[in-house]
């Protein structure tokens, strides 16, 4: 009994060996950190237009860089997309992306939304902005990021998990700004300032300002639009913060071509077309972001969250400073 | 007026489980420092009273009664670990988990470190087996777990020893010699035990007064020498020893006549003259005598070492039993001198 | 029979024999492979980080993980010994079911319950909203926090315990405790000094499970923002971008996790628990009545809710509220691809520890012990880093495969090994060894040495006494392992995510997919079909174990 299961599994491994390890030429294959059932869209749209099949594999960030790293010369994929400026430098820094010449996504995309040395592109943004409940705040009681420090906001700030990119990102940019002391101080202030301990999801948070734990916090734009969705009558709005400063800190989804692509040319049409005007809309309105391609509007929801200042600094900063921001906020003692 | 020296009294027992009766209205009593045995085929109950006794199992009818205190029956149930009654399983039950001498200190709790050190000691030398204390249970052989469960089961002096046929694990001459180890370790701690088994030989080795059991009840309860010559019911005469049984007549008081000739000797006569009777010949009754016009057939032998026992066919049809010295070795067809000598005469109704 | 005949058999029989020893020792340098890529790290160390590590984080995810691993593996141990003892020994109302369903919520993930506890009892969470529009003033304890940790972690694996504990007390035999009545030892007191210790080697081995478990486990200390030793090795690996840091920390809890292991082995060293007494017999059962059989009835009920009947209630709320719009054909892909991919693993941990088991049963010097324990070692790698620990080398390997390949025959395709099912099956099997071969051996100590040696004087041996003598009685062990390795792969998300082949996804995958966006809402349909995927073959071991 046990040869004769033994003889199957060795046959189905073997046949899906066979299948696996025959791949299309013409195919692009992509390494998504972002989620598939907003990318699944994107790509069927891709293949209906130019008949080109594209295979996928999602996964965190962090495994699919080491994962390509791994591979090293002999790696299947072309692309690889994911979410955070941070991760997008890193896989840059890393040796995994290569330089992509190309007029089209150097006029679609934002200099400041793009590598300078071109090995990734920006596809859709987000703001990292203040929450807050409309119960108990408005507009007037708000400024910056900053200001969240002050003692004033004793047990009323919440914020999302330092284990979570966007918030490294975040403080990688106040580390450009400010410098590290004076970033340092700005962090412990948050922590001293917390209602409670980090929400492990933006998700959470905004819920638990929405239901009076606190009263504002810090989270990402596109959280903000699925409560909306959910919920039109919650009592969250959203505010732009640092509007006479430096402005609203962004952040983006991308993509890049692989060091050892196989399949350059196909990767680059691909990402050409995630930029251009056809698809932008479908990238960031199924998330409620904001599209890259600064010739695009975004969708009539998040525009009625209005227009603001964003952050011009290139986004490429977030990720040359990640790795101090996590030590900062270890030495904050923000978790 | 309480008898002072009696221990344990059971009276008219019964127990049940669900529909099934397993004993029926037994009764039995046992003296200080004596040892008791229930023997009997399996299913005969003796367990479940053996199991009754120590309080693994509920009475449903009659009283147990030890020390002159009650401890089960009329609805009351003392508990097992109450009765201070002590276990030997037939599997010994020894705790692996624990050495020979942690297995023996397990029921001395409450006593202190010396007096349990000093116990053990005494114990394990009783058992001969003084070397084997930090031993454990896998360590050891049968024989030696066996006498430590006992040792383990004496070490707090219970009142009353329980023994659930502790022999029967063993190979047979092994079994011997420990039957007399054990009674004499049993007299030696003045123990009052009982032993349940379903092996004659162990029954008469070791115990003092042996009560056959059957269906739940107790046949009789007596002596071994008794219970072979003087059984009280054909039961009893089957069972312990070897026997037939031959149609008899009663002449008077003193004389029953069979087809081998007249008998004479004690009897209780279960009737007047005339009357018929079925007379239990044992083995030993029936002696070899080359002189006897008396024969019988040879039928079939079985070689015992130092006798033969013999089933000789009788020329009216019948067959009976015959225990001869074994140089008389007489082949399957022959017929040979038989004569009766009985000293006791066993006779029941018909 | 000639002399070369025999010569030639005798060759082989000893071949044969050292089979087993072989199989064994191959299994152990597979799994130990990743083991030493972690290992290995701390050759090349990165300082810089690591320096950052010991100054702000070592103390405090030391601390945690201590508190957090006591506090998880006491409690398994008290719930798990108690309910076991209940339902093996005790009869109480509801004794018969409670003994089945007790297992149930072996099926739930603990990234499961744990979302769905601290969705249920947080600030925002329907019970203190309740509260609050009530006009309730007081706030119960917070859940995000090391007690509610513990607490969803003793949920959520205290079956483990209880699987092993009742199995334990059921085979032992009631002879062991009767004498110990005999002795003058209540039940209770029984229980204490015989029953408890006697199970102790099984006991031990479920709560170094448990144990294993909690160190390895990301998922559900995230959704609490707990940080642990593995919080610290991903923060090292993923956010400080050095694996060579992550190793480290890896590597430290791989030594402490040997340690701990070794010590439990010197501890079981001498004594062999084989069964006390013959199981057959009437299971008199001890009566609980009065207040002791309210609190077993309250306590088993208590548990079912928590840990079960609560967590499946609010997923299906979330389910009915949310979900139906992801079931679609995509939905059966993965759920056929999460059966196959259990199935495929659990028959292969199965083999793998029966080989172990009855290597480490026939040849007990040290150094087969030694192998044995190391092939359980992947249980305390965190999924990502055995993830990685197992596919570098492969990565390596196909690479180097493939330019042989090239060179030799002017192979020009892609990669042979990677991508396909062999990275994640090797990576799941080194992972779920240690489940497997505890139960198997556990079963197979308890077969005398006896019953070999009689098998043996009727002429079987090796394979055959394998096949006719303990395969048979190891069934029940064999039924389990391949259960809880079968349940434990539906569960399992990290590995799996990081090794897939392409457009492989499974259900678990799916929810990660979703609580990594915070949606645990829509978590909760994937999580369903895993806890019903999982109900079928604990149910069926439990059928089975009855008899």
């Amino acid at each position: 009994m046990k040869c004769k299961q033994w003889l199957v599994l060795i046959a189905a491994v073997v046949a899906m060996w066979v299948s696996y390890s025959a791949l299309a030429s013409d195919e692009v294959v992509v390494y998504s950190a972002r989620n598939e059932q907003l990318i699944k869209p994107l790509f069927d749209a891709y293949t209906k237009e130019t008949g080109v099949e594209v295979k996928f594999v999602t996964g965190k960030a962090g495994s699919l860089m080491q994962r390509l790293k791994a591979e090293g010369e002999n790696t299947p994929a072309d692309l690889l997309i994911t979410v955070d400026a941070g991760n997008l430098w890193q896989a840059a820094n890393m040796g995994l992306l290569q330089t992509v010449l190309s007029e089209k996504l150097n006029q679609s995309i934002p200099e400041y939304l793009r590598d300078p040395e071109n090995r990734w592109f920006g596809l859709s943004v987000r703001a990292r902005t203040i929450v807050y409940n409309t119960d108990k705040l408005s507009d007037s009681d708000l400024s910056s990021y900053e200001d969240l420090a002050e003692p004033k906001w004793r047990g009323k700030l919440c914020l999302r998990t330092s284990k979570k990119v966007y918030n490294q990102s975040l403080v990688a940019m106040m580390i450009a700004e400010h410098g590290k002391p004076q970033t340092e101080s700005i962090v412990k202030g948050w922590v001293a300032n917390l209602a409670t301990k980090p929400f492990s999801s933006d998700t959470k948070m905004m819920q638990a300002i929405a239901a009076g734990q606190c009263d504002v916090g810090i989270g990402n734009t596109y959280y903000f639009g699925r409560l909306e969705d959910k919920d039109p009558t919650i009592p969250l709005k959203l505010f732009w913060p640092n509007q006479q400063g430096s402005g609203v800190h962004v952040n983006i989804s991308g993509g890049g071509v692989t060091q050892h692509a196989g399949n350059v040319k196909g990767a680059i049409a691909l990402l050409e077309w995630l930029a251009s005007e056809q698809a932008q809309n479908l990238f960031s309105d199924s998330n409620h972001e904001y599209p890259a391609n600064a010739a695009v509007k975004p969708s009539a929801q998040v525009a009625a969250w209005g227009a603001f200042k964003a952050n011009p600094l290139n986004v490429a900063k977030a990720g040359e400073l990640q790795v101090e921001a996590v030590k900062l906020m270890d030495r904050a003692g923000y978790k | 007026m309480p008898n002072t020296d009696q221990l344990l009294e059971l009276n008219h027992i019964t127990q049940r489980y669900g529909e099934t009766t397993v004993v029926q209205e037994m009764s039995l009593s046992l003296q200080r420092g004596e040892i008791g045995c229930l023997l009997g085929p399996s299913g005969c109950g003796k367990t479940s009273v053996l199991r009754g006794i120590a309080g693994f199992e509920t009475v449903q009818e009659g009283t147990i009664t030890l020390s002159g205190q009650q401890i089960a029956g009329r609805g009351q149930h003392l508990a097992a670990e109450k009765r201070r009654i002590g276990m030997v399983f037939q599997d010994y039950a020894l705790f692996p988990h624990l050495s020979a001498a942690e297995n023996i200190a397990f029921g001395l709790q409450g006593k202190s470190r010396h007096e349990k050190k000093q116990r053990v000691t005494e114990m394990l030398a009783l058992i001969d087996m003084p070397q084997c204390g930090e031993l454990y249970p896998h360590e050891l052989s049968g024989g030696q777990q066996q006498r430590i469960a006992l040792a383990r089961a004496l070490a707090p002096r219970p009142s009353l020893l329980l023994m659930d046929e502790p022999f029967s694990n063993l190979d047979v001459t092994l079994r011997e010699r420990l039957c007399l180890d054990v009674r004499d370790i049993l007299k030696q701690e003045q123990a009052t035990a009982i032993l349940v088994t379903h092996d004659q030989q162990e029954a008469f080795m070791v115990a003092d007064v042996i009560g056959v059991m059957n269906e739940g009840r107790i046949q009789q309860w007596d002596s071994a020498y008794n219970l072979y010559h003087r059984p009280k019911n054909r039961f009893v005469a089957n069972f312990v020893g070897e026997g037939v049984f031959l149609p008899g007549k009663v002449v008077d008081s003193e004389r029953v006549e069979i087809e081998l000739g007249i008998i004479d000797g004690e009897f209780d006569a279960p009737c007047c003259a005339d009357c018929g009777v079925d007379v239990l010949l044992r083995p030993d009754d029936v002696l070899h005598d080359d002189n006897s016009p008396l024969q019988a057939v040879v039928k079939a032998k079985a070689f015992r070492g130092a006798q033969i026992l013999y089933t000789l066919e009788l020329p009216t049809g019948s067959e009976i039993l015959s225990l001869v010295p074994s140089h008389h070795n007489h082949p399957i067809g022959e017929p040979i001198g038989i004569r009766l000598d009985t000293d006791h005469v066993i006779t029941f109704r018909i | 029979m000639s002399k070369g005949e025999s010569g030639v058999k005798l060759w082989t029989a000893r071949l044969f024999s050292q089979g087993w020893r072989l199989s064994a020792l191959a299994i152990s340098l597979v799994v130990l492979t990743p083991v030493v890529v972690i290992l290995w790290s701390l050759f090349s160390p990165d300082l810089a980080v690591w320096q950052h590590l010991k100054t702000h984080l070592l103390w405090e995810l030391s601390s945690n993980t201590f508190w957090l691993v006591l506090g998880t593996a006491s409690g398994t141990l008290v719930l798990g010994v108690a309910l076991a003892w209940l339902t093996a020994v005790c009869e109480f109302p509801g004794r018969k079911i409670f003994s089945w369903a007790l297992m149930l919520p072996l099926a739930v993930p603990a990234y499961v319950t744990a979302f769905v506890m601290v969705g249920i009892l947080d600030f925002t969470g329907p019970l203190q909203s309740w509260m609050r529009a009530s006009g309730i003033e007081w706030q119960p304890p917070e859940i995000r926090s090391l007690g509610g940790v513990i607490l969803v972690m003793v949920l959520a694996f205290y079956p483990y315990v209880y699987l092993i504990a009742r199995n334990a007390f059921a085979t032992q035999g009631k002879r062991a405790l009767e004498a110990a009545q005999s002795l003058g030892y209540s039940p209770q007191a029984g229980f204490f000094r015989v029953a408890l210790p006697m199970a102790r080697p099984w006991i031990i081995g479920g709560v170094m499970l448990v144990i294993m478990e909690t160190l390895a486990d990301f998922g559900t200390v995230s959704v609490f923002n707990y940080d642990t030793f593995t919080t610290g090795i991903y923060k090292a690996w993923f956010d400080m971008y050095s694996l060579q840091a992550a190793s480290q920390l890896a590597s430290i809890l791989v030594i402490f996790v040997f340690i701990i292991v070794l010590l439990e082995q010197q501890a079981r060293a001498r004594m062999r628990y084989t069964t006390v007494g013959k199981t057959a017999g009437k299971q008199v059962r001890i009566q609980l009545k009065g207040w002791s059989r309210l609190a077993a009835v309250a306590l088993a009920s208590g548990v079912m809710l928590l840990a079960f009947i609560i967590p499946m209630t609010q997923l299906l709320i979330w389910v009915s509220d949310v979900g139906m719009d992801d079931l679609d054909s995509r939905y059966f892909e993965f759920l056929w691809h999460s059966l196959l991919l259990a199935a495929m693993a659990a028959l292969l941990v199965v083999s793998a520890s029966v080989i172990l088991a009855v290597a480490n049963r026939y040849y007990s010097d040290l150094g087969t012990r030694i192998m044995v324990r190391v092939a359980t070692l992947g249980y305390a790698l965190p999924g990502p880093v055995l993830a990685v620990g197992a596919f570098i080398p492969i990565a390596w390997f196909d690479n180097q495969l493939r330019d042989g390949l090239h060179t030799l025959f002017g192979y020009d395709g892609g990669l042979l090994l990677q991508g396909t099912m062999v990275t994640l099956l090797a990576a799941l099997c080194i992972r779920f060894m240690a489940v497997g071969f505890s139960a198997v051996d556990g079963n197979l100590q308890r077969i005398t040495r006896s019953i070999d040696e009689s098998a043996h004087s009727l002429g079987s041996s090796g394979l055959v006494l394998l096949r006719r003598v303990h395969l048979p009685i190891l069934r029940g062990g064999i039924f389990t392992a391949m259960t809880l390795v079968f349940v434990d792969v539906m569960k399992e998300m990290p590995i799996t995510l990081m090794t897939r082949p392409f457009g492989w996804d499974t259900l678990a995958v799916r929810v990660f997919e979703m609580t990594a966006e915070g949606e645990w809402e829509r978590a909760a349909l994937p999580s369903v079909a895993i806890v019903l995927a999982g109900l079928i073959p604990i149910i069926l071991m439990n059928r089975h174990a009855q008899h």
